[in-house]
């Protein structure tokens, strides 16, 4: 390598840097703590040695009961120990309390006693918690990555599905991508057009179009929720509006529902749409229409055969960008939607913030990351391809 | 913009590390968190600043939305940017067992004896007492629903009715409705088949329902006619019909308080300074001032006592509202609540 | 001339943009089957008058025919005229074949057809190897032929060409001028060609439309244009010419005298008009002008030679006639004479014209 050539990638080793700090470090984060176990036997050191002798049948024998006390009477971090639980409650519900109530109980009784686990919670005589026990013993785990697409590992080992009333993050992931797709048509069916009339216009029309189509960017969420419901509720401007004009009887429900959330984040993500497409467009040169309509072309003619292939390269960015950016939608739903319009990212922050069960925030976060990503790649192919001066 | 704020959220944490391994040196100011909007402006006006005008430091304040998670990262990143924290009686549980608070010292406080049990902890000192209950608003609703089978009883009440999206409260309403007493919901929903029942009753009036995210969202919803009835915040419907003239009711039995607590970041370097706030804002003089602003019960037993009656008739801690009223079972929730937040989706779903 | 009935007709036709006349109650006549050239200087409404003949533009009065058919409400798309413009207009996105299939598949001709056509259209231009490009990547010569051959691969009744060879450099604009020329004949369009260069407009025109001011100056052969141009103004902007301010003494058919403002008389043809007395500018070409000695011969002025300059294949001589500058090109054959010396220029009475000052 030249000096020269030192010196050019010297001056990007900020950018590799920032990359590797603000985005590869997070991601790989997110990838272990989704398959990280290991702070079970950490917390259980005794336990983890005698519970891999139990072949998982009944109760364990007594001296896993006798390992798990001497644990629990042993100091512990108590962060650690947190961690432990926490996993341990995700497997199995129940630990949560369970673990700090023995813990105090052991503690209480003094050193020289040897009480019964199942005297101090019943709980202990029941097999499903010493098997999360167990399984919760490797280093590494399967058990996010299995929750997070409803499966899990059944009492012998072999994976299966959750019950059918626990069964919500398949039909919740493919909801998101299904509003992110909604969202993106929609945003492609109001954008090309608008998009179309601003590159058309010129001075301040073409300004006030781009400006208004930016607005919701800068106005807070709250406000902008607020403005939709005093337009979309049941007494709401719009119902009102069509009640007066006799077109109908009833109110529309047009919010608290699908329609909601797709009116609600259709606003605030077009300028995703419109932005990259009144590129392309203005990059068209401007004699290719005329040219078109004196070949012959009618005027849909030269939109579909000459307009918008030329502004596809913009229509698709556009679209990936909202497709991707809608994916991560949860407040502006969880506001504008009924019962059946939750999308994932909601369930990935009910994890990560709510209960602080990054593992499963991780690997809801991981798949959803995958088809964004082979999405990502397929559109880097397709715009690889040249598209005449592009 | 969700994906923005975590997007921001995550740079944030990432630049939190940073700085707050820059900033272990240098001093910062005392930093408060609490809920935000008009509880925390009365805070500012009866805690912070006449704290700061004491002490003669500068009092930072910020707010949040709450979440375990949100102060693990905090603690975790290192040197936590938060000192003195209002959480939520499950973020106490969860965060006292975890060890990411600073233990109290109650001899600052005058003794455990001077609070009510409910406010009292190793890592926490109860702020407030707040309810969630069964609200209306008397303008429209002529007949005033007086119990949870009013809520779900569609034919006497018809309309949407809106309840916070989510298992929690939701299950203790639907068994009170279906008439377990208030007393026993919990034993109910911890014995086999309580669940069950509750998603059951739950199923009657999924058609009618509107289901809130955000604490000011049922006030909106009562206002504008779009539901009859909602769960909602008792602080929050005194403030609006004190702030708008609004006439919401709201319904004392069936209603379940919880407490929230100051706590203290572990590791935070001012954690004297903290204590010495909490303390301040523990003081039966000032924190009596409070319901002048909020209606939120007191759980400093000398500060309640000191309330005019008045003002104390609003609150959740006055005793003829708090007959028929339950406490939340935190250490139900903390056990059950990523179950049944799953079940309760897949429901929603269905 | 060929295809003397009029082909396209524009009556009395005018555009205003706001306030602004950019044509103004234009006529202009053109038979099928005419190569003619719209020359004028920018703003002289040249281009507009051809956008409204290819329907980018209404008239804001007046009426245009083409093929006895008043077109002028008609789309664009309807008119079935070739338009090649001054940037080439290709599709970027479509190959060198679908560019110029695109006209016959507007027109749903069958793919067969078509395909034969653009092979067709492509070998007339040669470039029938370059047929699954894309524009980007041919030069800008071929970029020309393809957008040629586009205009013409449907056979419209007129081709429209917009300063086509304007963004070309100068060897390749004179070879593509021999090859539209060669086009024009091969096929027998009608092609109006606007351009800004009379070098341009004279070599490949039959006829060419001098315009000014939205207004017709002259509408003439080239020769007719450069030998007998009839005002001031094509004069000047047709090739070079010497100004003689005077006027009418006397005059018999198509011969005028003219008695020049600093003395001296001249005999010159003369068009219609120039009645006796009234005001004339004589135009006399340089070429057309001789030095030498004899102040007897006819139209001889008395000139100082100020300067000789070489050009190869002509010299020029710039000249001082009482005080009026004169230019006169001298072939290599003449006798150059130097700087400072006195000398008579004189011209034929059939070398000068009148024009109207």
């Amino acid at each position: 390598m030249t000096i020269a050539r030192l010196k050019a990638s010297l001056l990007v080793l900020p950018l590799i840097v920032f990359l590797g700090l603000f985005f590869i470090w997070p991601l790989w984060m997110m990838i272990a703590t989704s398959v990280q176990g290991g702070t079970v036997r950490l917390a259980f050191p005794a336990t983890a040695v005698a519970i891999a002798q139990w072949n998982g049948d009944g109760l364990p024998s007594p001296d896993v009961q006798a390992a798990l006390i001497q644990d629990l009477r042993a100091e512990v971090v108590q962060e650690v120990f947190g961690d432990a639980v926490r996993s341990l409650n995700s497997q199995q519900a129940g630990f949560r309390t369970l673990l700090p109530r023995t813990m105090t109980a052991l503690r209480n009784a003094g050193a020289d006693a040897t009480p019964k686990l199942e005297r101090i919670d019943p709980r202990w005589s029941q097999p499903s918690f010493w098997l999360a026990l167990k399984r919760g013993m490797p280093a590494y785990t399967d058990a996010n990555l299995l929750a997070a697409v409803d499966l899990k590992r059944g009492d012998d080992g072999t994976i299966a599905h959750v019950a059918p009333d626990m069964a919500v993050n398949r039909a919740i992931m493919l909801r998101t991508f299904i509003i992110a797709a909604q969202v993106t048509l929609a945003c492609a069916a109001i954008g090309l057009p608008f998009a179309m009339l601003a590159a058309s216009l010129g001075g301040w029309k073409r300004n006030f179009l781009l400006l208004a189509v930016l607005l919701p960017l800068w106005t807070s969420l709250l406000v902008r929720t607020a403005a939709w419901m005093i337009l979309l509720q049941d007494q709401g401007l719009i119902n009102q509006i069509l009640k007066a004009l006799g077109l109908i009887d009833a109110s529309l429900p047009l919010i608290y529902n699908r329609t909601g959330v797709l009116i609600a984040m259709t606003h605030v993500l077009l300028p995703f749409m419109v932005l990259p497409i009144y590129a392309s467009l203005i990059a068209i040169p401007r004699n290719l229409m005329p040219a078109a309509a004196a070949l012959g072309a009618r005027p849909w003619q030269a939109f579909r055969h000459v307009l918008l292939p030329l502004a596809m390269p913009g229509l698709l960015s556009g679209s990936l960008l909202v497709f991707m950016v809608a994916l991560g939608y949860y407040i502006t739903p969880a506001l504008t939607g009924g019962a059946g319009d939750q999308m994932i990212s909601s369930v990935i922050a009910f994890y990560a913030t709510g209960t602080a069960n990054w593992g499963m925030a991780g690997a809801l976060g991981l798949f959803l990351l995958v088809p964004t990503t082979l999405l990502y790649i397929v559109y880097g192919r397709l715009s690889r391809t040249p598209l005449g001066q592009a | 913009m969700a994906s923005f704020k975590q997007v921001i959220g995550s740079a944030g944490l990432a630049a939190g590390l940073v700085l707050s391994a820059l900033g272990a040196a240098s001093a910062r100011d005392l930093t408060v968190v609490s809920w935000g909007g008009n509880y925390q402006d009365a805070q500012r006006k009866i805690y912070f600043k006449p704290f700061a005008e004491k002490t003669g430091k500068p009092v930072l304040d910020e707010s949040w939305d709450g979440g375990v998670g949100v102060v693990q990262a905090k603690v975790k990143a290192g040197v936590p940017n938060w000192d003195a924290v209002q959480v939520e009686a499950d973020e106490l549980a969860i965060g006292c067992a975890d060890g990411i608070y600073e233990k109290i010292d109650w001899a600052k406080l005058g003794g455990k004896d001077k609070f009510l049990d409910s406010a009292v902890s190793d890592c926490g000192v109860g702020a407030i007492v707040w309810s969630t209950m069964l609200s209306y608003d008397s303008d429209k609703l002529k007949t005033a629903p007086t119990s949870w089978a009013d809520f779900w009883d569609t034919k006497k009440f018809p309309g949407k009715r809106a309840l916070r999206r989510g298992p929690k409260y939701a299950l203790e309403f639907a068994l009170m409705a279906d008439g377990v007493a208030a007393k026993d919901v919990y034993a109910t929903l911890r014995a086999a088949g309580g669940i069950d029942r509750a998603f059951k009753k739950l199923d009657e009036i999924k058609g009618d329902m509107i289901w809130w995210e955000s604490g000011a969202q049922p006030l909106q919803l009562l206002k504008s006619g779009q539901v009859v009835m909602t769960s909602a915040y008792n602080g929050r419907i005194t403030g609006i019909n004190k702030t708008e003239g609004t006439k919401f009711k709201t319904v004392w039995p069936g209603s379940i308080y919880a407490v929230d607590s100051w706590v203290i970041l572990k590791g935070s370097p001012n954690k004297d300074a903290a204590m010495d706030f909490i303390a301040f804002a523990s003081l039966p003089e000032n924190q009596s001032k409070l319901p002048q602003d909020i209606a939120y019960g007191l759980p400093n037993k000398a500060a309640a006592a000191a309330v005019p009656a008045d003002l104390a008739a609003d609150l959740p801690t006055s005793p003829a509202n708090l007959s028929g009223a339950i406490s939340i079972d935190i250490d139900f929730w903390n056990d059950n609540i990523e179950d049944l937040t799953k079940r309760f989706n897949a429901w929603l779903g269905k | 001339m060929p295809g003397s009935a009029a082909f396209i007709q524009f009556e009395n036709v005018s555009k205003a943009f706001g306030t602004a006349k950019v044509v103004d109650a234009l006529d202009l006549h053109v038979g099928q089957g005419e190569f003619v050239s719209l020359l004028g200087p920018s703003g002289s409404g040249k281009t507009t008058l051809l956008m409204m003949l290819a329907g980018f533009e209404a008239p804001t009065g007046g009426a245009i025919h083409v093929d006895g058919k008043r077109v002028e409400r008609l789309p664009p798309y309807k008119r079935d005229m070739g338009v090649v413009f001054q940037n080439y207009a290709l599709f970027p996105h479509m190959t060198v074949a679908e560019n110029i299939a695109f006209p016959l598949k507007m027109r749903g001709v069958g793919k067969a057809e078509r395909e034969a056509r653009v092979t067709r259209a492509l070998d007339l231009v040669q470039l029938g190897h370059l047929q699954d490009r894309k524009p980007a990547q041919l030069s800008g010569g071929q970029q020309q032929r393809i957008a040629l051959s586009r205009s013409i691969v449907y056979e419209p009744k007129v081709v429209l060409m917009d300063e086509p060879l304007s963004a070309l450099d100068k060897q390749l604009r004179e070879h593509m001028q021999l090859e539209i020329r060669e086009l024009h004949r091969k096929l027998g369009l009608t092609v109006i060609f606007v351009t800004h260069d009379q070098g341009e407009a004279l070599t490949m025109s039959d006829r060419v439309a001098v315009l000014n001011r939205g207004k017709i100056e002259q509408l003439d052969t080239p020769s007719g244009l450069y030998d007998r141009p009839r005002t001031r103004f094509v004069a000047e902007f047709i090739g070079e010419t010497n100004l003689l301010a005077g006027t009418v003494s006397a005059r018999t058919d198509g011969v005028a005298t003219v008695v020049l403002a600093n003395g001296g008389s001249i005999s010159c043809a003369a068009p219609d008009g120039f009645a006796i007395g009234s005001p004339a500018l004589v135009s006399i070409r340089p070429e057309m002008l001789h030095l030498g000695n004899d102040p007897a011969v006819l139209n001889a002025l008395p000139v100082t030679v100020e300067d000789d300059v070489y050009h190869g294949d002509h010299v020029r001589v710039h000249l001082s006639c009482q005080g009026q500058r004169l230019v006169a090109k001298a072939g290599r054959r003449d006798v150059v004479l130097p700087v400072g010396s006195q000398a008579f220029a004189s011209f034929n009475r059939d070398d000068c014209t009148l024009v109207a000052p």
